[in-house]
């Protein structure tokens, strides 16, 4: 049942024999479509509760524990109480760009979705520009914080957006030069191809000290794209009360809090993609036996395993360090970050030019 | 310094002063068109050093109000507390708060409660009560029908 | 829609910080003026929670008004009720026996503990870590569980009466407050670690809020936050009341000026006030634990001034009577008033975030400072 592939392949197969390639295809979408939809709310749900009881853990308490066995019911339970909610606008807000702005933060997570290999052979669309499409396609969130920040008519809102671009702007660029640190080990900018490049090891393995270093980069760049502490200088309740989405209530403030987990997830997901191997099972170079034991657990686990591990490392940051001041944030990026990871990126194409990786 | 000390330095400043050695420490009352340049010399004079104003607060004694200021210097450790009455009608005094910067809240709240007004103050709008409030409460015969709860 | 927003006519961005907002902790309203992230201007507007105690300490006797001042500032109530306690002393001139001395100094470093702890989880989540808050929590509850054995109340503890103590202590009082001292040795030092020497920590505090020598004595500022800028101003050290002259303890005084060295005192001074605690809690003398005093108080005509150090700074009590059974007039010096005024002049020049880390750093109590 974890073999995702056989699942897709079934259903192609089936589709193709009852309908016309195009009427197939369309179905596919629509398929995929949901699908999406529901891996969202479904991830939303599970990352929120996951959330909330590593915090409990890490706080000496319980977390929730009433709704459903030991509280594993009272994300879903919030998300009713969200929808039933009133989703005010505020008198004086720029209403369309208001109403527009979570929408576009979700459809952004939404696409993300579409290079991301779930499983052997299980992903959306395998681009042959897979790894620049993703590169492009995150940044496309700011405009989202900007534009709820802008329109809101809200002094913290509008401190919290030009925070939040400032911020996401600095660090695309650390968190490009770490992903192109793997593309030029690769060789290619197809998901697929980066994954099958791990075969014999993964890259953080096989990529010597460069690799650690931009792993490293990764992740703090990352965490501070997707706005959390102790970079969460664009919601920074305690300066900024929630900063860009303080006017925002109901399922417009769920939309924004699910892209957030949402990116999370995604970015958790590149991650382990490039640097952990994404799907492919620990293989130690030429270890046959070995590689043949670890080649039973299904990719799919694999997948889930890596990323669930890298977001609780990234909720790990959250609930122990205190957050960064706005300079602080950026000179970090660009008087440190920055010129590291530039530095890296030529250690990284001797290494692949002279064969030096495993 | 002892109080002995401090009374022969205090009227070398200002023979007008009256003193009272009661209390735990000594009290010098002072006229308040005299105060300003009292409170410059002793802030000042090296000997003096009174750079600590610790309490600043008015009694409203019916037939008149009197300025209280507690002070105490950082270096010496001797303590003064200055009287001054004021006109209950029209009570005005000279600030201290460039003297002492820690007056200019303690003066502002005076200002309100007790409708002191502080002559050069740089800020003197309320602090505490809301902009529209009338009366002075911590006057004594302040009266509030609505919100005054007898005991 | 920018136009709209409430700017000057320079075009800085004026902001109202408060009377809601989550690291104002209470109802302080600061309406900042903002050049971008920079603070130009911190104007404070007090009064939300202003009782005006001092006006209904008026019509209550000698005994009663010091119920009161525990609701100044609540997290050093026993402390405040000290105060008023020793001042309403002062004018009768009554001795208390040595148990109700001890017994008084043993509450007030319980209290400036509990006060510290909550402090350092509050100002650890102004700046962004939540975790500090919940181990802080744990803590108090230890001292609030001691508290509410022996006062029978948790935070408004009305313990200090004229003469004395209200009751005698618990009997389980001593063993708990010794497990108590075992806790919290291991935990004081889990803080540091937590907190004290992170690099972030460090990088919001280092060189934020500072406030020279000079102007915190000018500010009247008192408490942990002159100590920081190196006044020596512990009201335990210079006037001992009680039982302080004969106990074992060092006055923390930094010279950071910053908030940092604000953070270092508070946390020094907590190791202060367990060893004080450690030192009394096996020598409680036998004996009264409340002086005979008469049923209705009358204080002689005169004034009388006494002051007390609480957690957050000086604090001081000015009782004018007329011979009465009720003050002619009450003035109570708060130590949070006082720091406050120094805000502006600490947050000038400094960022958003900042502001935060300096209201954390200065303890602020906003019942205490309205009163």
């Amino acid at each position: 049942m974890w073999n995702l592939a056989g699942i897709s392949e079934s259903i192609q197969n089936g589709l193709n024999r009852a309908l016309s390639p195009a009427w197939a295809l369309t179905v596919e979408m629509i398929i995929v479509g949901i699908s999406v939809i529901g891996l969202f709310a479904v991830l939303g749900l599970i990352l929120v509760i996951m959330e909330r009881k590593v915090s409990a853990y890490m706080q000496v308490r319980l977390g929730p524990n009433r709704v459903g066995p030991k509280g594993m019911l009272q994300s879903l339970a919030d998300t009713v109480k969200l929808l039933v909610k009133e989703g005010l606008t505020p008198d004086k807000a720029d209403k369309f760009l208001f109403n527009l702005a979570p929408f576009i933060a979700m459809i952004a997570s939404m696409l993300l979705l579409v290079p991301i290999g779930f499983a052997k052979n299980f992903q959306i669309w395998d681009l042959n520009i897979g790894v620049l499409y993703l590169a492009a396609i995150s940044s496309v969130s700011v405009i989202s914080i900007l534009m709820a920040g802008w329109s809101s008519n809200n002094k913290y809102s509008l401190l919290g957006a030009m925070r939040s671009g400032a911020q996401i702007v600095s660090y695309e660029l650390s968190a490009g030069f770490s992903i192109l640190a793997i593309v030029i080990l690769s060789g290619s900018l197809r998901i697929s191809d980066i994954v099958m490049a791990q075969e014999n090891g993964w890259w953080i393995f096989k990529g010597h000290i460069p690799v650690l270093i931009a792993f490293v980069i990764f992740l703090v760049a990352v965490t501070a794209e997707t706005n959390r502490a102790p970079f969460d200088l664009a919601e920074a309740e305690s300066e900024l009360t929630a900063g860009f989405h303080t006017e925002y209530s109901g399922m417009k403030f769920a939309l924004f809090f699910l892209a957030e987990y949402v990116n999370v997830f995604i970015v958790c997901g590149i991650g382990a993609t490039l640097f952990l191997g994404g799907w492919m099972p620990l293989h130690i170079g030429t270890w046959k036996a070995f590689n043949h034991i670890m080649d039973y657990i299904p990719s799919s686990i694999w997948f889930f395993g890596k990323t669930f591990f890298l977001i609780f490392v990234i909720m790990w940051f959250r609930w122990t360090f205190p957050r960064l001041r706005i300079d602080q944030l950026l000179n970090l990026e660009w008087k440190y970050l920055l010129p590291i990871s530039m530095v890296n990126i030529l250690l990284i194409t001797l290494v692949a030019i002279m064969q030096w990786h495993f | 310094m002892s109080n002995e000390e401090l009374k022969s330095v205090l009227s070398g400043f200002n023979p007008g002063l009256t003193f009272e050695e009661s209390g735990e420490w000594l009290v010098a009352n002072v006229e308040p068109g005299e105060f300003l340049s009292l409170a410059k010399q002793i802030r000042n004079n090296e000997s003096l050093s009174f750079d600590y104003l610790f309490c600043l607060t008015c009694i409203d004694w019916k037939t008149h109000l009197t300025m209280v200021y507690h002070l105490t210097s950082t270096s010496f450790r001797h303590h003064l507390v200055i009287k001054s009455k004021l006109d209950s009608s029209r009570p005005e005094i000279e600030t201290v708060s460039n003297i002492w910067k820690t007056a200019d809240f303690h003066e502002r709240e005076v200002a309100e409660l007790f409708g002191v007004n502080f002559l050069n103050h740089p800020d003197l709008r309320k602090l505490i009560l809301p902009d529209e409030w009338s009366g002075f409460p911590l006057r004594k015969n302040y009266e509030d029908p609505v919100n005054m709860i007898k005991l | 829609m920018i136009e709209e927003l409430m700017t000057t006519e320079q075009g800085d961005l004026v902001i109202n910080v408060g009377p809601q907002h989550p690291s104002t902790h209470g109802v302080l309203h600061l309406v900042i003026t903002l050049n971008g992230e920079t603070i130009k201007k911190v104007e404070p507007h007090l009064g939300y929670i202003h009782r005006s105690i001092e006006k209904m300490c008026e019509s209550l006797s000698f005994r009663q008004f010091i119920y009161v001042t525990s609701r100044m500032d609540y997290l050093s109530s026993h402390i405040n009720n000290h105060g008023c306690a020793l001042c309403v002393e002062k004018g009768l001139q009554i001795e208390v026996p040595p148990r109700g001395q001890v017994i008084r100094v043993l509450m007030d470093e319980l209290t400036r503990i509990a006060s510290h702890v909550l402090w350092w989880g509050a100002l650890a989540m102004d700046v962004g870590a939540i975790t500090p808050f919940f181990y802080a929590f744990r803590e108090r509850e230890a001292i609030n569980d001691i508290m509410e054995e022996t006062c029978g109340a948790r935070l408004t503890m009305n313990y200090m009466v004229p003469g004395g103590v209200m009751f005698d202590l618990h009997p389980n009082f001593q063993k708990k407050v010794h497990e108590f001292i075992q806790l919290f040795k291991s935990k004081v030092d889990e803080y540091d670690e937590l907190l004290t020497n992170n690099v972030i920590f460090k990088a919001r505090t280092r060189g934020i809020g500072m406030l020279s020598y000079e102007d915190a004595i000018s500010y009247g500022c008192s408490g942990p936050t002159a100590r920081a800028s190196g006044v020596h101003c512990d009201i335990r050290k210079l006037y001992p009341y009680e039982v302080y002259s004969g106990l074992q303890f060092e006055e923390i005084i930094e010279s950071g000026c910053d908030s940092y060295a604000r953070y270092v005192v508070r946390m020094k001074e907590m190791r202060q006030s367990l060893s004080i605690v450690e030192q009394l809690i096996d020598n409680i003398p036998e004996g009264d634990f409340q002086a005979k005093t008469k049923a209705v108080l009358k204080l002689p005509k005169g004034e009388f001034y006494s002051r007390v150090e609480t957690a957050r700074g000086e604090f001081g009590v000015y009782i004018v009577s007329e011979g009465g059974m009720t003050p002619y007039r009450i003035k109570f010096r708060s130590p949070g008033f006082s720091n406050l005024s120094a805000l502006d002049h600490m947050a000038r020049g400094q960022k958003i975030g900042d502001l935060v880390a300096i209201m954390g750093s200065l303890d602020l109590v906003i019942p205490d400072i309205d009163r």
